[in-house]
Parts: C-alpha cells; sequence; structure tokens
C-alpha cells in the first residue's frame, strides 16, 4: 500500500475504500475491474501455498474485524466455530438483506464490486469447510440480484467457482438467492427459514447456526462488507487492517448517510473518524440548516441529539460510550425542522409492520406503541401516554425470541429520553413543537 | 396450469438447491409467477405447491408473509413507494400526494383503466437516493421529484 495514503487515512478525514474500491472505476462490477486491482489472487495464493484456515483465522482476529451487519461480533471467533474438517455438506452464507431503514451499503457494493464478495465468501469456505453458499438479496434491489447473478455466471466461467476452482483441489458453488420483502430476513435464523422455504420466523437458539443451520446443517452467517473486508485483509495483513481504524475497532467501515445532508451516499471511512468529519465529507446539514439528531447505526440503535454526536467518534467503543451503536453504519441525519413526534412514529409502524408474529410482547407490544403514538400524532394523547409507552417498550425488551423486539423498543426509549419536551408539548396542545417547513 | 416458460424459469431455481429440498424455491417460484401474472391467485400458489412437493398451506404461509407478493389484481405497472424514515426526512410524502393526486387513487387501490396501482413500502434499500419508488418490483426509481414523477409516469403510460 502507498504509504501515504495510510497516513492521510489516519488523520480520520478521508474516507478510505476497500469494499466500494471498484465504486469510482469504469465497468465496476466486472470481472475484469477485479482482476485489474489484483482480485482473485487471494484465494489463489491462499490454495497454492495450502495456507492453513488456523493461520488464515489467527490473521483475521488481528485485524479486528467485526460482523458488519450489526452485531459487531469478532468475525475471527466466529470463524473458528465451524470445524474444517468436520463431515457433510456445510454453508456459507452471506446476508444481503439489508432493510433496516437508512442501510444502503451492500446494495453498493454488490452493484460494484460483487467480485470482493465472492473471493471473501469462497476464502470463507475454505476456512470453514464448507462447499455451498447462498448470497441472499433484499428484495427490493432486483438490478442488484441480476448483476450479482451476472458476477456469479462470470467467476463460475473462470473458474474461481464451481469444482476444482483454478485447478486446485478446492469446490465451492455459490448462488444468489432473491428476498421478497420482509425485513425480519435479516435477522440470520429467519434467513435460514427463508432460504428453506417457508416465512422468515426467526429460530428459538441455541441451537446456533453453527451447529444447525440450512437443512440442519453447520451454517456460518455474515454481512456482506464482512466478506467484503477479507480479500484486503488477506492481501495486506491483519495488522494493516487494525492499524487503519482505532482499538477495538479494527478497519474500514461504510457509513451509508441519509436523511438531512447535502449529499447522501455511502462513505466508507476508518472507523475511529469524528462524527463531525463524516458530516463534512457528505457536505454538511442540508440547505444550511442546523444539526438536530442523527441515528447513528439504523433506528435500532439509539438516537443522538446534535450535542452528543457532535464529540463522538464513529467506532464500537466511542458510539457506545455516547449510549448508542454503530449498528449497521446506517446513520440518519435530522436537521432542526424535523418533527420527533412523527418520526417516531413512522419507525414504529415500521417495527409494527415488519414484526413476524411470532413473540406476544412483539406482535402485540409493536402494536400498542403504534396507535399510541398515532392518538398523539393526531392530537388526541393522553398526559399518561408517555409513560405507558415507555412500559410497553421495556416489557418488549428482552422477552422476544429475536432482536427485533429489542430493536422496536430503542427508538421510543431513546426519542422520548432526549425530546421529552416535544412528546409533552405534543400532547398538551395536541400539534407538533416544530412546524415542518417546505422550501 | 403453469406454462412452460414458467417452468423452465423454476427448474432454473431448483438448481440452486439440492434435490430433496425443492421447497427452497417457493419464493423464487411465486416471484416468477406474479411477474408473469401480475398478481397471485390460490390455484396459482397451490400450482406452485404442487410443483415443488410441498403442503398447499406452506405455500399460502410465504404469499401472506413477504410483503412484495401481491394477492389482489395489482395495476399493470404497481408502483411501490418508500415512506419509511430516510425517504420521509426527503420529503416522499411530497411525491406520494402527488402520485395520488396524479393517478386520483390511494394506497392499495388500482386506477380506473387497470393501468397502476400504488402501494406503500418499507426500506428499500437504497435510502442515498431518497425519495425511490419501484415499478413492478424490479426497477427502482431514486432522487425523486413531482416533475421526475410525471415523466416516468408518462413513459410508461407510452
Amino acid at each position: 500500500m502507498e504509504k501515504g495514503r495510510q497516513n492521510k487515512a489516519f488523520e480520520k478525514k478521508e474516507t478510505f475504500p476497500i469494499c466500494l474500491r471498484t465504486s469510482h472505476l469504469d465497468d465496476s462490477a466486472s470481472l475484469k475491474t477485479y482482476l485489474d486491482i489484483g482480485g482473485y489472487q487471494q484465494i489463489q495464493r491462499i490454495l497454492r501455498e495450502k495456507i492453513s484456515p488456523e493461520k488464515l483465522i489467527e490473521e483475521i482476529k488481528i485485524s479486528g474485524l467485526r460482523g458488519r451487519g450489526g452485531a459487531g461480533f469478532p468475525t475471527g471467533i466466529k470463524w473458528s466455530f465451524i470445524q474444517n474438517d468436520s463431515p457433510g455438506t456445510k454453508y456459507i452464507v452471506c446476508n444481503s438483506d439489508e432493510g433496516e431503514p437508512g442501510t444502503f451499503k451492500d446494495r453498493e457494493i454488490i452493484k460494484n464490486n460483487p467480485h470482493q464478495i465472492i473471493e471473501g465468501m469462497t476464502i470463507a469456505a475454505y476456512i470453514m469447510g464448507a462447499q455451498v453458499g447462498y448470497n441472499y438479496i433484499h428484495g427490493e434491489i432486483w438490478e442488484e440480484y441480476e448483476s450479482f447473478e451476472n458476477a456469479l455466471a462470470e467467476a463460475k466461467k473462470a473458474n474461481f467457482l464451481g469444482k476444482s476452482i483454478c485447478g486446485f483441489n478446492f469446490d465451492f458453488e455459490l448462488f444468489a438467492f432473491h428476498g421478497y420483502g420482509a425485513y425480519i430476513c435479516g435477522e440470520e435464523t429467519a434467513l435460514i427459514e427463508s432460504i428453506e422455504g417457508k416465512k422468515g420466523q426467526p429460530r428459538f437458539k441455541p441451537p446456533f447456526p453453527a451447529t444447525y443451520g440450512i437443512y440442519g446443517r453447520p451454517t456460518n452467517v455474515n454481512n456482506t462488507e464482512t466478506y467484503a473486508s477479507i480479500p484486503w485483509i488477506i492481501q495486506n495483513g491483519g495488522e494493516s487492517f487494525a492499524n487503519i481504524g482505532v482499538e477495538n475497532s479494527g478497519g474500514t467501515k461504510i457509513f451509508s448517510v441519509s436523511g438531512h445532508v447535502e449529499n447522501p451516499g455511502n462513505y466508507e471511512i476508518p472507523l475511529g473518524m469524528p462524527f463531525n468529519e463524516l458530516l463534512k465529507l457528505a457536505g454538511g446539514v442540508w440547505k444550511g440548516r442546523t444539526l438536530k439528531a442523527v441515528i447513528p447505526g439504523g433506528p435500532s440503535t439509539p438516537v443522538l441529539p446534535a450535542s452528543e454526536i457532535m464529540k463522538t467518534t464513529l467506532d464500537y467503543d466511542g458510539l457506545k460510550n455516547a449510549g448508542s451503536s454503530v449498528g449497521a453504519g446506517s446513520l440518519i441525519v435530522m436537521d432542526d425542522t424535523t418533527c420527533m413526534v412523527s418520526t417516531l412514529k413512522r419507525l414504529s409502524y415500521f417495527f409494527y409492520e415488519e414484526s413476524c408474529g411470532q413473540c406476544t410482547p412483539c406482535r402485540e407490544g409493536t402494536g400498542w406503541v403504534y396507535r399510541v403514538i398515532k392518538r398523539i400524532v393526531e392530537g388526541k394523547g393522553k398526559p399518561e401516554d408517555m409513560e405507558l409507552l415507555q412500559d410497553v417498550s421495556q416489557k418488549i425488551s428482552g422477552r422476544t425470541i429475536c432482536a427485533l423486539g429489542d430493536a422496536a423498543a430503542v427508538p421510543v426509549l431513546s426519542f422520548i429520553k432526549y425530546f421529552k419536551s416535544e412528546f409533552e408539548y405534543f400532547i398538551k396542545n395536541g400539534k407538533s413543537m416544530v412546524a415542518k417547513t417546505h422550501d | 396450469m403453469l406454462t412452460k416458460i414458467t417452468i423452465q424459469k423454476i427448474d432454473k431455481e431448483l438448481k440452486k438447491f439440492p434435490d430433496d429440498q425443492k421447497q427452497s424455491a417457493i419464493i423464487a417460484a411465486l416471484q416468477i409467477i406474479q411477474t408473469e401474472n401480475g398478481f397471485l391467485t390460490n390455484d396459482l400458489i397451490a400450482m406452485a405447491a404442487d410443483y415443488l412437493d410441498m403442503p398447499k398451506i406452506a405455500a399460502m404461509e410465504v404469499a401472506t408473509f413477504y410483503n412484495m407478493f401481491e394477492l389482489k389484481p395489482a395495476g399493470k405497472y404497481k408502483i411501490s413507494i418508500c415512506t419509511n424514515i430516510s425517504c420521509a426526512l426527503r420529503d416522499a410524502d411530497d411525491i406520494v400526494c402527488h402520485l395520488k393526486k396524479k393517478l386520483k387513487i390511494d394506497f392499495n387501490e388500482v386506477t380506473k383503466d387497470k393501468k397502476f396501482s400504488l402501494k406503500e413500502s418499507e426500506c428499500m434499500g437504497a435510502c442515498g437516493g431518497a425519495p425511490l419508488m419501484t415499478v413492478n418490483n424490479q426497477k427502482m426509481y431514486e432522487y425523486l421529484t413531482p416533475q421526475k414523477v410525471d415523466q416516468i409516469l408518462e413513459e410508461l403510460d407510452s
């Protein structure tokens, strides 16, 4: 790597594209483009030099890479759960079912750099001794699903997938799976149910997918960005990746910036960048307005008011200390014209609509929450409603099979925590404290 | 009866799964059938279930669980517009109002000439291009303005 560029990145003021390193190139998604930037060399080197899975896992552990889908679980540790030499079919699954509002990074990786996902998954398959893989792609992005199918066909034709990959004694088949509109399928066991052709209702855990996944076989599920980071880590070493970020937060992370900024889009940045630097990269708050609040990692992560987020760095510890989380890096920016009560109403409707209905606290609770906020927005709020909202949310949290219930409680509790006066005003006066201004 | 082309397309999907796991292709099969027919009927869902050797009720569960399936007649062009937070912050409501006024229908309705139907959608995972919509679950239009919507409707209508 060029030293100058690395030093600049350490200042944490610029993007550092790894997963998105082909985005600016012509014909970015093609096999030729990926080969031109040194693509598929890592899987070939691994096969040629017969590098042991243990050594590769060690490198990934050193890199500090953590699951980029939201949970942030250390990837190297996860990949040691499935024994490479255990008998029978094992599966590698890529979770590209990004439906968390504000998340659109996996779409760009699929669109511009699909072969890096394929190489990352193939390396994962080598490490865990898996023979078959699926990339589960979000229902609404049909064009990306088709382009991923094209990338798979190109890779198969060039023998980077299939039998005896590149002439070595290693087989791996990879397929694209198209979802059809269910947020819950981003939860890994719901996704597995969906691949089995069922409605996407999460499974009770344990057993975890590493022992009981697709068709009851060991299965590793990771996010798209996680797999796409792997070839770079193997090429440059775990330490180089770790050094881009900060302690506990190795490497780069894509932040999908949406809402009230001048230039919404994906920004792959070194972890540890101060929030205000990313805000600058995205052109600042739009229309010269003032920042009011930011949801840093998607609605499943607590909202932070401007005063908090402006002094926060974007990494796992920085956001945790500020009382929120990196989540999927779905950073939603809200300016001072935003009515937090109406915004919460839309988010609560989302969780109500997307609850799979399996667990009573979530199925019923999300409906309760939505109806109470709706009546506040309709000017029929009662003084006791805020307490009711918090009470119902707290009773969903921790009482469900999957994290959707917890996620549904997060915006309610955090919006009320930081913007209590807005809720009180709405209930008392039957109208928003913030008159929405349309330019 | 499922057409020959439908069956060919489903067979292609079946190649992705083990021989004894045909049910895995049900979402794809229903999507293929819906794309040809515009919406799913109980009969069509049952035919898909038969073809994949799975219980009809399991296929029905899938058809009713996933939001992008249509169980009632939709317009020739089904417009799904996202109103979730990132789109809402960039005035998706204005686009919704414009569409409703222009097409003279509400959500979940079909225009009299059966050309258009309108559906409210959850996050489509493309929020950088907000506000946005899809047509027939396949073509996505981003950075919408009322003028751009007019242009899209005109192109579809012509």
